[in-house]
């Protein structure tokens, strides 16, 4: 028989599985779970987006395409980024398409990273970046965000983890997990520093579209760091099409080039006809996006009011569909709350440790849910914090 | 607010106060005092509920029958559609371009009956000149509700990053 620990790569054995993937496996082997732990918007993807993958297949338009993707959606999404961003980029040589964000987060970081190069990564963070970057055998160099700050980036905490091997940092806003967001003024703060030292800044703005009651800024938005900038983004959630896979890099020419030559022996190309409906997306989907803006504000108002009126002190985030409570006046560490909570009450929750050592004390609730199933959660919840 | 509470309502019209109040980040002397304005001033006009007949196994019939007319001098076609209106067969009435003048819903317990109204009552009326009666053979979508609706939504997983 063969031993096949010996043949595996080191970066993948050390790689620790996703902190959700315990309460993903006992979750799914119980009887009546209510979940707010999932990722992705409850909308079923607008019907005139889907008309468009379907006109896609049954019309034939099932090739390949050019690996950088559809011309005319890199065309779309350049348009859409100038009129909702006001950021400018060139749809054939400062664009490209991906299979999801996710894609995206991985090329980047293989074509940039040599070994030993430090990546800073503001955490909490989503559950992604790290793995990715030990994988590319960079090293992972964490900056606390603290609730005290929003969640936000700040500049002496930064300036500390910058070193002569810093070559990019990854920034999540607003954030997956703790929907916390950067303005204008936030990121001019940081500008100096990032410049001075040449620092690659990886923007994953997968939920620029959820910002409540704000514009979403771009750190490309801050002009001298537009070059510095490679920005991640995709369908999955402003249209909610998670199940298409598609996603984008908006960079410089020389930058994109080089993931191109990645993606292209990887991947070839985007599906053609999720190519297609996110054509359609982009064309003609500024309604459907102010929908679902509005639906998940409403909800989020909800969820806060209810979660402070059962003795869970939270912040109103300004963006993404997650709340990011402390439980710390539990005296439970994140994963006993979660793992009690399940047992006890059916309902499953994300906890901040799986976000990094700094979410710990911290849970994860998403809001894409409806109302009903929001307000069962919510009083199993109270239940379960009565009963400690 | 008032549109998204009115939007809110459209969609759901027995949503409770204390939610309205929540989602919208208000108290509920607020949605109250709005709610009771909107039904004075007639920009809540009724509250119903979409019924799905044929699920209920009770047969109804409904009737959308196109009406051209002539108007009259100085009101138009306002008295005319005030006349049709006041029948309580009438379930929605409409003035449009095209062909006729009205599209009217009618609903009845049996076909006799709407031949019956529009017999007896619609086309007699002064000023209308010629009906045409399209029984519904079947409803499929009322008031954005899909009413042959598959069961349940798409699945989600349980837990996503």
């Amino acid at each position: 028989m063969m031993i096949f620990d010996e043949l595996i790569n080191i970066q993948v054995k050390e790689m620790a599985p996703s902190g959700i993937r315990k309460f993903f496996d006992i979750a799914s082997s119980k009887k009546g779970v209510i979940s707010l732990g999932v990722g992705e918007p409850d909308f079923i993807t607008p019907y005139h987006i889907r008309e468009a993958a379907m006109h896609a297949i049954n019309t034939g338009k099932t090739f390949y395409t050019a690996n950088k993707g559809l011309l005319e959606l890199r065309q779309e999404i350049c348009n859409y980024y100038l009129r909702r961003f006001n950021l400018s980029y060139n749809p054939n040589n400062e664009c490209m398409i991906t299979v999801g964000g996710s894609e995206a987060i991985d090329i980047v970081l293989r074509a940039i990273l040599n070994e030993g190069d430090e990546v800073i990564l503001p955490t909490p963070s989503y559950v992604a970046y790290a793995p990715i970057i030990q994988l590319s055998k960079g090293k992972v160099v964490e900056v606390t965000m603290t609730e005290e700050n929003g969640f936000k980036l700040k500049k002496d905490q930064l300036k500390k983890a910058i070193s002569d091997k810093t070559k990019a940092i990854v920034i999540n806003f607003p954030s997956n997990p703790t929907g916390g967001i950067m303005e204008y003024d936030d990121y001019l703060e940081i500008a100096d520093l990032i410049k001075e030292n040449n620092i690659l800044v990886i923007s994953d703005e997968i939920y620029a579209e959820l910002t409540y009651d704000k514009k979403h800024v771009s750190i490309a938005n801050i002009e001298q760091l537009k070059e510095n900038t490679i920005i991640i983004n995709g369908f999955s959630k402003a249209y909610s099409m998670t199940g298409y896979r598609v996603g984008y890099i908006l960079a410089e020419k020389p930058l994109i080039e080089m993931f191109n030559k990645i993606h292209q022996y990887t991947i070839m190309c985007a599906s053609t006809p999720s190519q297609f409906a996110a054509i359609e997306a982009a064309k003609n989907g500024d309604k459907d996006i102010e929908e679902m803006y509005l639906s998940f504000k409403q909800r989020r108002n909800y969820i806060v009011k209810e979660l402070n009126r059962i003795g869970l002190r939270t912040h109103l985030p300004e963006g993404a569909f997650y709340v990011f409570p402390s439980i710390k006046s539990t005296n439970m560490t994140s994963n006993e709350f979660c793992e009690t909570l399940l047992d006890k009450e059916n309902l499953a929750l994300v906890p901040g440790s799986a976000f990094g050592a700094d979410g710990e004390g911290y849970v994860r609730i998403s809001y894409a849910y409806s109302l009903e199933e929001i307000k069962q959660a919510i009083e199993r919840l109270e239940r379960f914090l009565k009963s400690l | 607010m008032l549109k998204e509470m009115l939007s809110l309502l459209e969609k759901n019209a027995r949503i409770e106060v204390t939610d309205l109040a929540a989602l919208l980040n208000t108290d509920e002397k607020t949605i109250n005092d709005q709610i009771k304005e909107c039904e004075e001033k007639n920009i809540i006009a009724g509250y119903h509920t979409i019924v799905n007949w044929e699920n209920a196994n009770t047969e109804i019939v409904k009737a959308m029958i196109a009406v051209s007319s002539t108007p009259e001098r100085d009101k138009g076609y306002d008295h005319i559609a005030e006349i049709i209106a006041n029948y309580p067969e009438v379930n929605s009435l409409y003035l449009v371009s095209g062909r006729t003048e009205f599209i009217l819903i009618i609903n009845g317990s049996t076909m006799r009956e709407i031949a019956d109204f529009v017999a007896h009552r619609l086309a007699p009326i002064e000023g209308i000149n010629t009906t045409e009666t399209m029984f519904i053979l079947k409803e499929y979508k009322i008031m954005g509700e899909i009413m042959d609706k598959e069961n349940g939504k798409p699945e989600r997983l349980l837990m996503t990053l």
